[in-house]
C-alpha cells in the first residue's frame, strides 16, 4: 500500500515536472514566425512513416543504422512493458498482464529481452565510437563540454537501466523456479522469458529469497525510477529527437530542396513596377524585418528543427565547406539555435512571460558571419539529416538580413550586386554583348 | 537526320532570336536559356555552341532571347539579396510572358532550378528542362543518334552539379546519355544524393573562400582523379570552372580533360 502511494506520486510527479518543461518546449517553438506546414497530409504522413518510423535516412551509413535500430526499437517495444509497470504501481500487482495474455506475455518479454541485449550491444559499441575509436563527426570542437556529456550520459542511463531489467527479470525467474515469485504461477516452471530464464540462475542462482526479493525490487524501481528521470531529462537534451523526430519528418519540407523561399514583403516592393495592378500580399502595418537575426525572426519549423537536432554531425560531415576546414558547421547552426532559444526561453520565465531584450542575439552573439557567409547552399546538410532537419534555411536568411537591413556582405559579392544590377550579369560585361557568342 | 550536314564541324551556327521569330510570325518550340556563363565566360560559350550543335542537329525549333535576357537572379537570391532577385526575375518573366513562352532548356543547372522552382511564385510558369534531360529525351524519341566516337571506351566519371541533383533530383539524365557514348562510367564515393559540391554554388563563386586547410574544388578534384579518368564530365558552367582548376592544380590536365556532356554529345558525333 506504501508502495502503491509512492509509487503513484512519483508518477504524479514525474508527468507533471515533465509536462511543465514540455509546455515549454512548446511556447519556444512557437515563439517562431507563423508558417503554414498543414497541406498535403498523405504525404505528409508518409514522409513521417518512411523517415522517423522506417529510419530510411539513417541507412545511408549502414554500421551506425543498424546500431541505432536496436535502441529504436528496444525502446519502441519496452513501452508494453512500461505500460504493465505502470499499471502494477499503481494497483500493487506484480506482472498483472501475464495470467490474462498468458504466452503472448512470455513472447512479448522474451523479445524484449532480446532487444534489450541488441541495445546494450548497440550502447556499448556508440559508447565506444565516441570515446574509443573518436569518429570525427562525435569529436568536434562544437561537442567539447555539455554535448559530449549529454551523449555519454544517455548512453550510460541506458546500460543502467537495461541492467535493472535484467535484474528485476532474472530475479524474478529464479523466485518462480523455486515457487516463491509473485507472479501468479502457471505452473510452467520458469516464467519463460529467452534471456532471464537463463541469466537469472546463472547470477542469482544461489541467492537466498530474501536478497532475491530485494534484488527483483531494485530492478523494479530502479527501471521505473531510470524512465521517469529519462523522461524529466529529455527536455533539456539533444536526446528530445526520440519525440519531436516524428513531428518534425511531418512538417519537412516537401518541396524541391533547390526552392528557396520568395519573401512576399519584397515582392510587395517590386512587383508594383511591373504591375500597376498589383495587389500587396503582406500588410505594411506588420512589417518585419528582412531575413533573420534572433531566433524569432526564425519560422516555428526551423526552432522545431533546432529542438529535434540530436548532434549526429551527419550534416557537418558532408558539408564541402567543412570539410575543408572553413568554420561552417550546419550542426553547430542548429545547436546554436537552440541555445539561443533556451536563452530567450529562459529570459521569459524570468521575466513574467514577456521577453526582456538582453543585447544579444543568433547571428553575431552565437552564428558569425564567416560562417553564414562561407555556405555553398549545396543541400548536402539537408540531405543528410535523418530527421529533415533544414540548417540550409537558416543560413540563407541571415544572409538576407545582412544584406537587406546591414548591408553587410563580403565586398566582392556587392560588386556581384552592381554587376548584376547594371549588366544584368554577375560579372562586367556589357549586356549588349549577351549574344556575341553565336557570331564568334 | 541531316547526315549532309553533320559531318562538317565548326558549320555554321543557326541560331535565331525570339524577337526575329516572333516578328516573322513564329513561334519556336522551345526556348534555349543561355544565361551569363554560357553567354559571356570563353570556355562555357564552348558548351553553348555545343547544345546549339545539338539543336541544330535534330531541326529543333527554338530561340534565344539575346540581349533580351539577363540574369536568372539566382546569385542574389543564395547571398541573400531577395530585392535584387526579384528584379531580375521578374524583369525575365515579363519578356518570356510577353512572348508566350511555354518550355524552356537552360545550359546551367542554376537557371534551371530558378526558373524552374522559384519563377512560378512570382508568375512566371513553364516548363523547364536542364540540357541533359532535353538530350535524353531527344535520344528516347528517336531523333538523336548517338555513338562513341572518340570517347569510345574511355573512362569517364561524372561529378553531380548540386541544384541539377540534390536540388532538383535529377541524377539518371546525364548519366544515362554518358552511357550511349560505350564508355566505362565510373562514380565517385560521393556522388548522386551524396555528391560534393564544386565549391562554386551560393555565390561562392564570386567571392575568395573563407580560411580553411584546402579548397572544396581541390578536394573534390583529388576525389575525381582519383578515379584516374579519361575525362571528368560535368552538366554546369560553374562546375566546370571549378574542377578544370581543380584538374589544374594537380597537373592533370593532359591526362584529364573536363567536359560539359553536351560537348561529348557533339564531339563524339562530329556535329
Amino acid at each position: 500500500m506504501i508502495s502503491c502511494i509512492i509509487f503513484c506520486l512519483l508518477l504524479i510527479s514525474a508527468s507533471t515536472y515533465f509536462f511543465i518543461n514540455a509546455k515549454k518546449i512548446k511556447r519556444n517553438i512557437l515563439l517562431g514566425r507563423k508558417i503554414k506546414l498543414n497541406d498535403n497530409k498523405n504525404k505528409r504522413f508518409k514522409t513521417m512513416l518512411l523517415v522517423a518510423f522506417g529510419q530510411q535516412k539513417m541507412f545511408a551509413k549502414p554500421i551506425p543504422a543498424i546500431l541505432h535500430f536496436f535502441l529504436y526499437s528496444a525502446f519502441i517495444i519496452t513501452q508494453i512493458e512500461l505500460l504493465e509497470i505502470i499499471t502494477d504501481g499503481i494497483t500493487g500487482h506484480h506482472r498483472i498482464f501475464r495470467e490474462a495474455l498468458g504466452g503472448i506475455y512470455t513472447f512479448a518479454v522474451s523479445f524484449i529481452e532480446i532487444l534489450s541485449v541488441l541495445a546494450f550491444i548497440g550502447t556499448i559499441a556508440f559508447l565506444a565510437r565516441r570515446n574509443l575509436l573518436k569518429i570525427p563527426r562525435l569529436t568536434m570542437n562544437e561537442l567539447n563540454g555539455w554535448p559530449k556529456l549529454d551523449a555519454n550520459l544517455i548512453l550510460i542511463a541506458e546500460i543502467v537501466l537495461i541492467c535493472f531489467i535484467f535484474m528485476m527479470n532474472g530475479a524474478d525467474e529464479v523466485l518462480y523456479s523455486r515457487g516463491l515469485s509473485h507472479a501468479t504461477n502457471l505452473n510452467e516452471g520458469s516464467l519463460g522469458f529467452s534471456i532471464s530464464r537463463h541469466l537469472g540462475p546463472m547470477l542469482y542462482g544461489n541467492f537466498p529469497e530474501g536478497g532475491l526479493h530485494v534484488i527483483e525490487r531494485i530492478g523494479w524501481w530502479g527501471h521505473i525510477i531510470m524512465v521517469f528521470g529519462f523522461l524529466n531529462y529529455l527536455p533539456f537534451s539533444k536526446h528530445l529527437h526520440i519525440v519531436l523526430g516524428f513531428p518534425n519528418t511531418y512538417y519537412s519540407n516537401l518541396k524541391q530542396k533547390g526552392e528557396f523561399t520568395t519573401l512576399d514583403s519584397v515582392t510587395d516592393v517590386v512587383a508594383p513596377n511591373f504591375d500597376p495592378a498589383y495587389v500587396a500580399k503582406t500588410n505594411p502595418n506588420n512589417a518585419q524585418r528582412f531575413g533573420v537575426k534572433d531566433v524569432q525572426d526564425l519560422t516555428w519549423k526551423n526552432l522545431l528543427d533546432a529542438y529535434s537536432c540530436t548532434e549526429c554531425g551527419r550534416c557537418t560531415s558532408a558539408c564541402p565547406q567543412n570539410i575543408t576546414g572553413k568554420k561552417l558547421s550546419p550542426r553547430k547552426i542548429m545547436m546554436d539555435t537552440r541555445d539561443r532559444l533556451t536563452e530567450v526561453g529562459n529570459n521569459i520565465d524570468a521575466n513574467n512571460g514577456t521577453f526582456v531584450e538582453d543585447g544579444k542575439s543568433l547571428l553575431g552573439d552565437y552564428i558569425t558571419t564567416e560562417e553564414i557567409w562561407a555556405c555553398n547552399t549545396c543541400n548536402a546538410c539537408v540531405e543528410a539529416c535523418p530527421i529533415n532537419i533544414n540548417p540550409l534555411e537558416i543560413i540563407v536568411e541571415m544572409r538576407r538580413y545582412l544584406v537587406m537591413e546591414e548591408s553587410q556582405n563580403p565586398s566582392e559579392l556587392t560588386n556581384m550586386f552592381s554587376n548584376l544590377e547594371n549588366n544584368g550579369a554577375p560579372w562586367q560585361f556589357s549586356p549588349a554583348d549577351r549574344a556575341n557568342w553565336a557570331k564568334e | 537526320m541531316d547526315n549532309q550536314q553533320s559531318s562538317i564541324i565548326n558549320q555554321q551556327l543557326k541560331v535565331p532570336f525570339m524577337s526575329e521569330l516572333i516578328a516573322k510570325g513564329e513561334t519556336p518550340e522551345i526556348l534555349f536559356w543561355v544565361g551569363c556563363s554560357g553567354s559571356f565566360d570563353d570556355r562555357a560559350k564552348k558548351i553553348t555552341k555545343a547544345i546549339v550543335r545539338i539543336l541544330n542537329h535534330v531541326n529543333i525549333k527554338f530561340a534565344i532571347l539575346g540581349t533580351e535576357e539577363g540574369c536568372t537572379g539566382d546569385p542574389a537570391k543564395r547571398a541573400g539579396n531577395e530585392f535584387l532577385y526579384q528584379m531580375q526575375a521578374m524583369q525575365n518573366i515579363s519578356v518570356m510572358n510577353g512572348y508566350n513562352v511555354k518550355k524552356i532548356v537552360t545550359g546551367c543547372p542554376h537557371c534551371f532550378n530558378t526558373i524552374k522552382n522559384e519563377y512560378p511564385a512570382l508568375g512566371g510558369n513553364y516548363e523547364v528542362v536542364h540540357h541533359t534531360q532535353l538530350v535524353q529525351e531527344l535520344i528516347n524519341q528517336g531523333k538523336l543518334k548517338v555513338q562513341g566516337g572518340e570517347f569510345k571506351g574511355k573512362k569517364i566519371v561524372f561529378h553531380d552539379p548540386c541544384y541539377l541533383g540534390r536540388a532538383n533530383n535529377v541524377y539518371e539524365a546525364p548519366r544515362e546519355i554518358i552511357q550511349k557514348l560505350d564508355v566505362e562510367l565510373a562514380e565517385m564515393k560521393r556522388s548522386k544524393a551524396n555528391g560534393l559540391c564544386c565549391g562554386a554554388g551560393g555565390a561562392q563563386m564570386f567571392k575568395e573562400a573563407e580560411k580553411g586547410n584546402k579548397e572544396v574544388n581541390v578536394e573534390r578534384a583529388e576525389e575525381a582523379l582519383a578515379l584516374n579518368p579519361d575525362v571528368i564530365a560535368v552538366g554546369c558552367p560553374f562546375c566546370n570552372t571549378m574542377m578544370t582548376d581543380g584538374v589544374k592544380h594537380f597537373n592533370k590536365e593532359e591526362k584529364t580533360k573536363v567536359l560539359d556532356v553536351a560537348e561529348l554529345i557533339a564531339t563524339a558525333n562530329d556535329l
